[in-house]
């Protein structure tokens, strides 16, 4: 059978790899029939009902998947495509309550024409109560107009789908971790929306244990935990996770949101120093290795809001003083070591490295990156022998424009 | 820090990577708070490929808990076991060092642990 997902017209490019992600994580049978970035519409074919309903339930690019009935470049084509192959179906639907409803992309009719419209399936049958609330059954016909249809004064849309709704996706969980609500935030805190979409990239979920390297005020664990997994997580700033060290820090957050059972642990840490146990980079295939995480995600600091430092003295002969100085003090407790600047491109590879080193078979690593440097040259996408890249995205609407290549532990 | 958040972390200076006894670092000092956490069986069962079981004996029995047995359980041995869901759940996610040090058995280098979390940042000489 095939269904009709209608998506969010945002973040387009990552529409696609999201549903494919959770397709994964719910063991779905997922084929793609159409898809276009352009187009909030997409026909897949799927095994039944209910892996519909699976397939969206934690999609934050979604907002409903519908058993599609017809779909065609005008009513009239609609209505025979309803006729020809769905009258076995009408039957099911005769006497329970149900709602007919119109969703224009782009577009706009009056109340007068969604009447006319709603009546022309009257052929339907349908005899049970019609209730606009809570009803059993919900029958949605899409519109696709073009774009600026109205005032081009445009009469018609350019194609039609019709069909049942199944269930929608979880796009009121942006809302729940919306920034402006969060207790405790930086200038660098990621989206609720796009960290979300990050963990279901990373294929976070219950069982599952989730590790930033560069955590801040806690984005991403916070959004994987969201989707059940426990999650770590360290900063070179160890005051990004202390906070204000009453109500405003990481643990607050996930206070805040009732997430404490995800949270694991939080360090202060630096990633070209760091302490997690690691094992030697080997194919065994044997699925116990002694790796720790099923996801790495991160937005590491790109040098533009936050220089990019990580721990050592920016040149040994010159900062000799200041090495004596720190043999001398780093058992006080107050001692801060001194840090040095560090190349984007070096620490990207000491990601996909780490990566390597601590993601179990099939673990992901998910994370951003800018597509250009200041000079606008194009930064390519790093790769490591022992990481294959499920998907390099782009998105134009974070700062800097940054895609998010995801990769994936090779067995 | 959780003792489950211990079993994957090691002294951080490169040079302890290859000692083995830079693994697991072991508390002094530590003052220890017991979170109420909910059991979880599912992810204990996932947990335990990952974990190092002789070094979490060690931190185990460091902390005063009771000796864990030689060889860790099978994922259906420690399904079926409730006392043992319960006694590993209660030492990896409720346990936690709040103030303390952990130190490590090659180098000897401290990390201090303050309010539950631990900071693995080195000097400049052993970067």
């Amino acid at each position: 059978m095939d269904y009709l997902i209608r998506f969010s017209q945002s973040h387009e490019t990552f529409r696609l790899p999201e549903i494919e992600a959770l397709a994964l994580l719910e063991g779905v049978d997922l084929k793609v029939i159409s898809y276009s970035l352009d187009s909030p519409f997409c026909i897949v074919r799927l095994p039944s009902e209910d892996a519909a309903r699976r397939l969206i339930r934690r999609s934050i690019l979604t907002m409903s998947i519908h058993e599609l009935w017809a779909h065609g470049p005008d009513l009239t084509a609609v209505h025979s495509a309803v006729k020809r192959d769905t009258g076995h179906l009408w039957p099911r639907y005769r006497t329970c309550s149900f709602k007919f409803s119109i969703d224009s992309y782009q577009g706009s009719r009056g109340s007068d024409a969604k009447v006319r419209i709603i009546e022309s399936f009257s052929y339907l049958g349908f005899e049970g109560p019609i209730v606009m609330r809570g009803a059993d059954e919900e029958f949605v016909l899409f519109e696709d107009w073009p774009f600026n249809a109205s005032r081009l004064g445009i009469p018609e849309p350019n194609y039609f789908y019709f069909g049942r709704f199944l269930g929608g996706g979880a796009r009121d969980l942006p809302k729940k971790l919306d920034l402006k609500k969060r207790r405790y935030i930086s200038t660098t805190s990621m989206d609720a929306e796009l960290a979300l979409v990050t963990a279901n990239l990373a294929l976070a979920g219950p069982g599952k244990l989730v590790y930033d390297p560069f955590v801040g005020t806690g984005s991403f664990p916070i959004a994987c935990a969201q989707f059940g997994a426990l999650t770590f997580g360290s900063d070179i700033d160890g005051r990004s996770i202390r906070g204000d060290s009453k109500k405003r820090t990481l643990r607050a957050n996930f206070e805040q949101y009732g997430l404490l059972a995800g949270l694991g642990g939080m360090f202060t840490a630096d990633l070209t120093n760091s302490p997690v146990r690691r094992t030697a980079l080997r194919y065994d295939g044997d699925g116990v290795t002694g790796r720790i995480f099923d996801a790495v995600v991160c937005d590491p600091p790109y040098g533009v809001r936050e220089g990019l430092k990580v721990l050592g003295v920016r040149d040994p002969e010159k900062s000799l003083g200041v090495e004596l100085r720190g043999k001398e003090m780093y058992k006080n407790p107050d001692f801060i070591p001194p840090k040095k600047p560090f190349s984007f491109l070096a620490m990207l590879d000491t990601i996909l490295q780490f990566s390597a080193q601590t993601l179990v078979d099939n673990g992901r690593l998910s994370f951003w990156m800018p597509t250009a440097n200041d000079e606008d040259q194009e930064i390519p996408v790093p790769t490591h022998p022992y990481l294959e890249i499920v998907s390099g995205l782009d998105d134009s609407s974070h700062t800097a424009a940054s895609p998010t290549p995801k990769w994936t532990r090779r067995p | 820090m959780k003792v489950l958040t211990l079993n994957f972390l090691t002294c951080a200076v490169k040079s302890c990577k290859t000692s083995v006894d830079s693994f697991p670092l072991h508390p002094k000092d530590a003052e220890l708070v017991s979170d109420d956490v909910e059991l979880n069986p599912q992810l204990l069962v996932n947990l335990l490929p990952r974990i190092d079981w002789n070094a979490l004996r060690t931190t185990a029995t460091e902390l005063g808990f009771p000796t864990l047995p030689e060889q860790p359980p099978t994922p259906e041995e420690l399904q079926a076991d409730e006392k043992m869901l319960q006694d590993l759940h209660k030492l990896l996610m409720e346990t936690q060092i709040s103030e303390g040090k952990l130190v490590c058995g090659a180098c000897g280098h401290e990390y201090a642990v303050r309010e539950g979390i631990a900071n693995f940042l080195l000097p400049s000489h052993l970067v």
